[in-house]
């Protein structure tokens, strides 16, 4: 055994855990400040609240290896839940605001007392689709029942209710912010210190070695149903966040592609890591704004780094920062060979005619309307011309042909 | 007695097309342990193939080459994508598929837009078979049954008769002993994706004019299809046919019954929670997971 090293002040693990949350605080309060757009508002808040939500998702994926496919179930229980807390407080009930997330959380975790039972009476690949059956019941249910879910229109509601509680009356845009950062911020410290609770020992002990984790005492079951409870009451705070955010929730809150973006984020944020959903959050609203408001076949460029990530970096982008950071403390400079610049070259070349392909593909569905011109890296494609179709199919396979080679002399 | 009858055999028909689908996703399954979560947008490329090739050749070209070429494509997807990713376990791969059907969606909705398309049922299958209880019963339906069964007893056939059914048999329980006995097991799995597909294909074929081809088709049946396979039983062959009987069935029912067809879409997940609760591996599982 080692002589353990003398640490003090500054150094010590602990402290330096505490400095990361004093940074995470600083970070939450300032960003609004740097960007002082209402637009970059609204985005921090969704940002904020998808992390909730991707987190959530993680204690189930990452920790207990449990892929769900239904994760908007417990999100959007949330949400129903604090737009009915809302429209209570419109008519007399005392409820602050403020606590609105929390309770919605609650609400959330009864839900998942029952459908987490389900759920976990399987493990594996039957707990994935037994998730996603439970999620499609829940959307098909709320489409069925307007009273309750509000339909198509969904439910709308007026976050100004009740008493102005230290001048703060959660109206304007800053003051809901400063709620949700507050909530991101308790929530991610819950959330980190649950994994290093008993519960979330066994959960990742049941994960790895269901078997010798139930002769040591952890059902798995058992095990599983307190992660998806643990998991479906974080979600909720999300949901309720949200709700409060929009003043409006509809029925697709519910929706599949709600939780498979939840799900996609995470995996592309790297589930291996604790900070890799919200890499994967910061990602899937920036995605979803940005990406959407340059290109139409936004969906597909999602879904093709979806694919890439789960081939080429299982780990996420979290496991690439790690690798590359290892690779500059042993190398410094020297961080890429030769043959990393070059594959990294083919990548981009490939990437540059594949997005010219389907670029040229959207314009030349949407040719009626838009023409056939468009202006894409700085060149004029046409899609009636057969030259720009075959240019951009021969950059692609060029950089594939690159990609391929360097594959075959072993690259990274 | 009308009534009963017509629904009868509609619910059959759409069973029959829900085993189609069920059967080569829990083939794949069984064999390689993979959880296709793009089966659903095999089934809908079938469906939008056949749309455009019955365009230019007729649906009977459509018939024979939507599947073959949807089985080509799983067979590209097992060899260059899914082997890859091999290594890294069952979730992997489960994610892998599951960004596929991402990717298939948007690249429907880019090639066919993002609107039904107009994939109408051949003139010679139009209008009613036969009349029963002074009711009609769409010459359509009966067709598709009848593929359903020729292909599905063809498929029993292949399994239980011929020497590629044996070695395919045999590889589903021993896959090691038939790899040591000099057979190549992974292309066999390769060649049992396509198989998969290639049935998914056809029961988009044989639905994309039934019901309608549109980019959602593959997300409403995907779900339903995983439902079948989870009240079966994962990996049994009969308890998916079982099931997708059951639930084909019962919705029918439902959907043509004034009193119950608000609930219509959500008898299966139900069925399938009562399921869970009374027999969690499924009606013909096997114990444990």
């Amino acid at each position: 055994m080692t002589e353990p090293a003398i640490t003090t002040g500054l150094t010590t693990p602990a402290y330096r855990a505490r400095l990361w949350w004093l940074a995470y605080a600083l970070a939450l309060a300032l960003l609004p400040i740097a960007f002082g757009s209402s637009f970059a508002l609204t985005l921090l808040s969704q940002i904020g609240i998808a992390s909730i939500a991707c987190l959530s998702l993680n204690i189930l994926l990452g920790q207990g290896g449990m892929l769900s496919f239904g994760h908007a179930l417990y999100t959007g229980a949330g949400a129903y839940a604090a737009i009915h807390l809302l429209r209570l407080a419109s008519n007399g009930w005392a409820v602050p605001v403020s606590l609105m997330p929390a309770l919605a959380g609650v609400c959330s975790l009864l839900l998942a007392l029952l459908t987490g039972w389900l759920s976990t009476r399987r493990a594996g690949l039957s707990f994935a689709m037994i998730t996603l059956g439970l999620g499609e019941l829940a959307w098909t249910l709320a489409q069925r029942f307007p009273a309750v879910f509000g339909g198509e229109a969904g439910l709308t509601a007026n976050r100004v209710v009740g008493e102005v509680f230290l001048g703060l009356s959660f109206g304007p845009g800053t003051q809901v912010y400063g709620l949700i950062a507050v909530y991101a911020w308790v929530c991610t410290v819950l959330m980190f210190a649950f994994t290093r609770t008993p519960l979330a020992w066994g959960l990742r002990a049941v994960r790895e070695q269901p078997e010798r984790a139930g002769a040591l005492g952890f059902d798995p079951r058992n095990v599983r149903y307190r992660a998806v409870l643990v998991s479906a009451f974080f979600a909720g705070v999300a949901g309720g966040l949200a709700a409060l955010q929009f003043e409006i929730v509809t029925s697709e809150v519910f929706s599949v592609t709600r939780s498979g973006a939840y799900l996609l984020f995470t995996v592309v944020g790297g589930a291996g890591y604790f900070l890799g959903p919200m890499v994967g959050a910061v990602l899937m609203v920036l995605g979803s704004v940005w990406l959407s408001s340059i290109t139409g076949a936004w969906q597909l460029y999602l879904g093709l780094l979806f694919v890439a990530t789960v081939m080429l970096v299982p780990d996420g982008l979290s496991g690439l920062a790690v690798r590359l950071w290892q690779r500059w403390q042993a190398r410094g400079w020297r961080l890429l060979e030769p043959a990393d610049v070059l594959q990294i070259f083919a990548a981009l070349t490939m990437l540059m005619g594949l997005t010219a392909l389907v670029e040229m593909l959207y314009q030349f569905q949407l040719r009626s309307t838009m023409g056939s011109q468009l202006t894409l890296w700085g060149l004029t494609l046409n899609t009636s011309e057969p030259a720009s179709w075959v240019a951009c199919a021969l950059v692609s396979c060029t950089g594939l042909t690159i990609w391929r080679w360097c594959q075959r002399r072993g690259g990274t | 007695m009308a009534f009963l009858s017509v629904t009868l055999l509609n619910g059959l028909s759409y069973g029959l097309l829900l085993f189609m689908l069920s059967a080569g996703l829990t083939l794949i399954f069984s064999m390689m342990g993979v959880l296709n979560f793009a089966h659903a947008s095999f089934y809908m490329l079938g469906a939008y193939l056949a749309y455009s090739i019955s365009a230019a050749w007729g649906f009977w070209v459509a018939l024979v080459t939507a599947p073959l070429l949807v089985a080509c494509l799983g067979v590209l997807v097992e060899r260059y994508l899914l082997r890859r990713v091999r290594s890294a376990g069952h979730l992997a791969e489960l994610l892998l598929t599951f960004g596929l059907s991402y990717v298939v969606l948007e690249l429907v909705q880019l090639v066919w837009g993002r609107g039904p398309v107009d994939y109408a049922v051949p003139a010679v299958l139009q209008g009613p078979m036969w009349t029963m209880f002074d009711a009609q019963f769409p010459k359509y339906r009966v067709f598709m049954m009848v593929i359903a069964l020729v292909v599905l007893a063809g498929l029993r056939w292949v399994f239980t008769r011929t020497r590629w059914g044996l070695l395919l048999q045999a590889a589903l329980t021993h896959p090691h002993m038939v790899q040591a006995l000099g057979h190549d097991v992974p292309s066999l799995f390769t060649k049992v994706f396509g198989l998969g597909c290639a049935l998914a294909a056809l029961a988009g074929v044989l639905a994309g004019n039934a019901f309608v081809t549109e980019p959602g088709m593959a997300t409403s049946i995907g779900a339903l299809v995983f439902v079948v396979v989870v009240v079966g039983g994962l990996g049994s062959l009969e308890g998916a046919f079982f099931a997708s009987i059951l639930i084909g069935l019962l919705q029918t029912f439902a959907a043509s019954s004034a009193a119950w067809n608000t609930w219509a879409p959500l008898l299966p997940y139900t069925l399938m929670v009562a399921i869970l609760v009374w027999r969690p591996r499924g009606l013909m599982g096997r114990r444990g997971d």
